[in-house]
């Protein structure tokens, strides 16, 4: 007992040092919402993505553990707000992709960043 | 963390929903067939139970004469030949022997692996070509009559009737009604080889006022194609495809003159937006491994983008 209330002290002291890179907490929720929502949409079809089985497409790069890219596209900071941009509107985030602007609600594509930003697998 | 499988708008369909007349009678017969078969398992697993364990008094009346007689003979007889009677009356309804007056005709020829869907007048005169997707009216018997071009395909589409088969060589008839608007998805019932498991299929069905706006809609292209149509005609796709109102007249593919109106890509599997669409065109052998079309690997993401929009225009 008195070794895991050690053990606990000691993380909530490690939790006071500054963060390297701010992670806001996922929602599980949202996460799960992400995941059928890019089920739904078909992203599967240009992208092999952790979690869904069929399809996998190859015209976009496999999207396993995206959440620890620093850059989007190789261009844009991975960043909830600008991924929830780049999934809807590829095109005007990142000129001369092959990936096209796919309508969806705001609220999906909010869920959809949360989810991607969750894979760290 | 479970995988799943993309599931476009119910497909796979369901099998146990009936939503017409010439369903329901099949689903009736499969559940009660569904329920009868445990019924007769449990008397068998009795009577084996008794033959190996029961007391002697019990397994000398279980080999008697009249046990012989009554579970070996009557009941077999009874229980069969009612089934059979009563299966034949409930789907003697189904039967296309007899088509209802003035019922709507559409010929849909099984390819491998997607569906070729011509629509016909009165007369059995063609009217309309698609693919993939069929329209009905709601509340009216439409009678499909059912073809192959290569293999035997089975067409289905659980919801509004009965399974049949696609046969080379041969016109079958099946009738299917919707009670209600609705999209009722489809799927090929008879293995026909690399992505059969892959070949879905759509019936959207509409009130009838709905049904004649639809069917009103279904003109040749009239939209400038501009860049897309060029790269279209330039990369080989009007060999394989029609696009009425273009000079597209390949016939080895579906008809794309309204593939951006359709509920889905792929023959049923995929759901239709720019997304998918560009997937499709770029790789559909990704999606689709083994299906007849090619992957294209020579397009720059500008031109998949101008191809990716004149298709979705072509509603
Ligand atoms: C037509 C094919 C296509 C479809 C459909 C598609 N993408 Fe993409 N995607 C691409 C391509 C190609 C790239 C690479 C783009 C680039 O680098 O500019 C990409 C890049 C991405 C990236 C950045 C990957 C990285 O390594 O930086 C993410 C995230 C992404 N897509 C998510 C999605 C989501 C979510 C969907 C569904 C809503 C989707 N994509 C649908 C083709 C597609
Ligand atoms: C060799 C013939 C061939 C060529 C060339 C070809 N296709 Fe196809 N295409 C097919 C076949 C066959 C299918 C049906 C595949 C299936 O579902 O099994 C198909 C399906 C499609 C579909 C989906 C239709 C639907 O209703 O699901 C689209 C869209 C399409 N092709 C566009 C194109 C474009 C654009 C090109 C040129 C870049 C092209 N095709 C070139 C044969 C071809
Ligand atoms: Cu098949």
């Amino acid at each position: 007992m008195k070794g895991g209330a050690a053990i606990s002290v000691l993380m909530l002291l490690g939790a006071c040092a500054p963060a390297p890179v701010e992670t806001a907490p996922a929602d599980p929720a949202a996460v799960a919402r992400g995941r059928d929502a890019a089920s739904r949409l078909g992203c599967g079809a240009c992208h092999a993505m952790p979690g869904i089985a069929w399809p996998k497409g190859r015209v976009g790069p496999p999207l396993s553990g995206f959440g620890a890219r620093p850059l989007i596209a190789g261009e844009l900071p991975n960043r909830a707000p600008l991924l929830a941009a780049f999934v809807t509107d590829a095109p005007a985030m990142a000129p001369g992709s092959a990936m096209p602007a796919i309508p969806m609600k705001k609220a999906e594509a909010d869920d959809i960043a949360a989810w991607l930003l969750s894979l760290d697998d | 963390m479970t995988e799943r499988t993309l599931s476009s708008e119910g497909w796979p369909p369901a099998v146990l929903d009936p939503a017409g007349p010439y369903s329901e009678p099949v689903t009736l017969l499969a559940w009660v067939l569904l329920a009868g078969g445990p019924v007769i398992l449990a008397i068998v697993l009795g009577a084996l139970w008794i033959a190996l364990r029961g007391s002697p008094r019990l397994k000398t009346r279980l080999g008697g004469e009249k046990a012989i007689w009554i579970l070996g003979f009557a009941f077999p007889s009874v229980v069969l030949t009612g089934l059979l009677v009563w299966g034949l009356m409930l789907t003697s309804s189904l039967s296309a022997a007899r088509v209802p007056e003035g019922a709507m005709r559409v010929k849909v020829i099984g390819e491998m692996w997607w569906w070729r869907v011509h629509y016909q007048d009165g007369q059995g005169r063609e009217t309309l070509r698609d693919a993939n997707e069929l329209h009905i009216p709601i509340g009216q018997p439409v009678l499909l009559e059912l073809e192959a071009a290569d293999v035997i395909h089975s067409f289905w589409v659980p919801r509004l009737g009965g399974k049949m088969d696609m046969i080379p060589g041969r016109t079958n008839r099946l009738l299917i009604e919707a009670d209600a608007p609705g999209i009722y998805k489809g799927q090929c019932a008879e293995y026909c080889g690399g992505p059969h498991a892959l070949m879905g299929f759509v019936v959207v069905a509409h009130t009838p006022a709905d049904f004649a706006r639809w069917q009103a809609s279904r003109l040749p292209s009239q939209g400038a194609g501009g860049e897309g149509l060029a790269l279209f005609l330039s990369s080989g796709c009007a060999a394989c495809h029609t696009i009425r109102g273009t000079p597209a007249r390949g016939r080895a593919g579906p008809d794309l003159t309204h593939v951006g109106s359709r509920r889905t890509l792929g023959a049923g599997i995929l759901p239709n937006n720019p997304g998918t669409m560009a997937g499709w065109v770029a790789d559909s052998q990704a999606i689709k491994p083994a299906n007849r079309m090619p992957a294209y690997h020579q397009f720059s993401g500008e031109e998949l983008q101008a191809l990716t929009a004149y298709l979705v225009s072509l509603k």
